[in-house]
């Protein structure tokens, strides 16, 4: 019974992913409008702006790349609900999908079957992280396969230093196009090992838009890249403009002394997200 | 320059459409993506027929999200994909079927532009992630193939759209490519960029 309600949460927070898109990007979206000088890239803006409108009013999806449901998930080691959260997020993607509806996204890599419930081996993918107390916090990322395609990690040699990580971080977004998306929010992963450089990355997109790093000199570099970017005229929708990037977040590990992994992950404008909180006694909140 | 196109286009008409004119499109759109390209070509290959007259019709790189309503299909959100995974056989494609309209996002690469020469058609840039926005102007779905074989985002989706656009024409059959012209401002500026980083 309490898992039925626990589950119909869920499902209603990944339709609100797929058909409200947050606060803070429409405010990103706006002000990429308001400052846009080119005809064709203000009516890419519009067009975008009267999209977000009809999915929002309508319930339907934003973008028919509804993605693959990836989920964040902080929990707490005393919640009630750790050794049933799986399988009660499993069964509430494939209602969602039939209920939204969501696209059926997953495909076998060989044989290209598609279950038509966007399950399957790994899917949906859950990220954990371990904290103390009852209470689990959960993220959902819808993320398209367009941008996800324009996701890379580099290697770089450490010597190359900030100036380093700049130039591949600028160098790889202005290659990227119109492919992505763009208006995109770009999640930088610095350190760690190869997979933790992409993990950051994709952990930094999740955060709101306008929010900074704490520590000054990261925040500073996110404030740089994003700058930097916008000077390249890649502009909405690859077709030219002012406004490549709504925003750059950053998150770094300690690194090895030889290694400098770079991962950087990209978002396209329709940056979907829903935040849960399940409380130990079974309260749900949406946001 | 804005126009209202209604399908079928001829040869003549596509000729005279350049980069930079918004078009709304009335008429039939057909949705194909990588698979579609393949399966189709391989009939045609074979010497198959194939079951609809692509030549007549508006070429839509999209995956659609369809929903069942009762003996129909609803069409909830149909934004387009990325193009340039099309240019594997973009141009055997529009050789072989003959749209006069190829609709996508990203742009296409240089095979794809010689095609559009040689053949008379155009890309046309439709603004990616509208897919609630799209789903609106194509209206009802007029029939849907290989739909078992390819799943839903991958199988051939035909609708019978109303003044769908803006579609913004960046790739036209008289050379002219918004993409390479953007690509020079944009590499004047990323000289500006990296004299900035000092690398």
């Amino acid at each position: 019974m309490q898992d039925e309600r626990v589950k119909g949460k869920l499902v209603a927070a990944l339709r609100q992913a797929a058909t409200v898109l947050p606060d803070d990007v429409v405010a990103a979206l706006e002000e990429a409008r308001r400052i846009e000088r080119s005809p064709v890239a203000a009516a890419q803006l519009d067009a975008i702006m009267k999209n977000i409108g009809i999915a929002r009013e309508g319930s339907v999806p934003i973008c028919q790349d509804t993605g693959l449901q990836t989920f964040f998930i902080e929990a707490g080691v005393k919640s009630p609900y750790l050794e049933r959260l799986p399988e009660l997020i499993k069964e509430a993607v494939a209602e969602a999908t039939a209920e939204v509806p969501l696209r059926p996204n997953t495909v076998h890599p060989f044989t290209g079957e598609n279950p038509g419930d966007n399950l399957g081996r790994f899917m949906p993918y859950i990220n954990w992280d371990l904290v103390s107390g009852d209470e689990i916090r959960i993220t959902i990322l819808p993320k398209g396969g367009g941008s996800e395609n324009m996701s890379t990690l580099k290697m770089l040699t450490p010597g190359v230093g900030l100036k380093g990580i700049k130039k591949a971080v600028v160098d790889h977004v202005i290659s990227c196009g119109g492919k992505p998306c763009p208006p995109t929010v770009v999640g930088v992963g610095i350190g760690g090992g190869a997979d933790i450089a992409l993990k950051l990355g994709k952990r930094a997109v999740l955060r709101e838009i306008g929010s900074r790093h704490p520590e000054p000199e990261v925040a500073a570099l996110e404030a740089e890249l994003l700058e930097l970017i916008n000077m390249s005229g890649v502009g909405p929708m690859g077709i030219g403009g002012a406004t490549t990037s709504l925003a750059v977040h950053v998150e770094y590990a300690y690194r090895h002394p030889a290694s400098l992994p770079l991962g950087i992950l990209i978002q396209c404008w329709a940056d979907r997200r829903a935040r849960v909180r399940l409380l130990a006694d079974g309260r749900v909140e949406v946001s | 320059m804005e126009r209202q196109i209604t399908l079928p286009i001829c040869e003549e008409d596509t000729r005279a459409l350049r980069v930079g004119d918004i078009l709304y499109v009335t008429g039939k759109v057909f949705t194909a993506r990588d698979e579609a390209h393949h399966l189709m070509l391989a009939r045609k290959e074979k010497g198959e027929e194939i079951p609809f007259r692509p030549e007549e019709m508006a070429l839509f790189h999209c995956g659609p999200v369809v929903k069942r309503d009762g003996a129909d299909w609803r069409v909830i959100a149909a934004g387009p994909t990325t193009s340039v995974r099309m240019e594997l056989f973009e141009d055997h494609f529009l050789s072989a079927f003959k749209p006069r309209i190829v609709i996508g996002k990203g742009g296409m690469g240089d095979r794809t532009q010689a095609a559009l020469e040689k053949e008379g058609a155009v890309y046309a840039h439709y603004t990616g992630g509208a897919g609630a926005l799209a789903a609106g102007a194509l209206g009802r779905v007029e029939q849907v193939l290989w739909l078992e074989e390819l799943g839903m985002p991958e199988a051939v989706w035909i609708f019978d759209a109303e003044r769908f656009g803006p579609l913004l024409v960046t790739m036209d059959s008289a050379g002219g490519n918004l993409y390479r012209d953007l690509e020079q401002t944009v590499s004047r500026n990323r000289q500006r960029i990296d004299a900035r980083i000092g690398a």
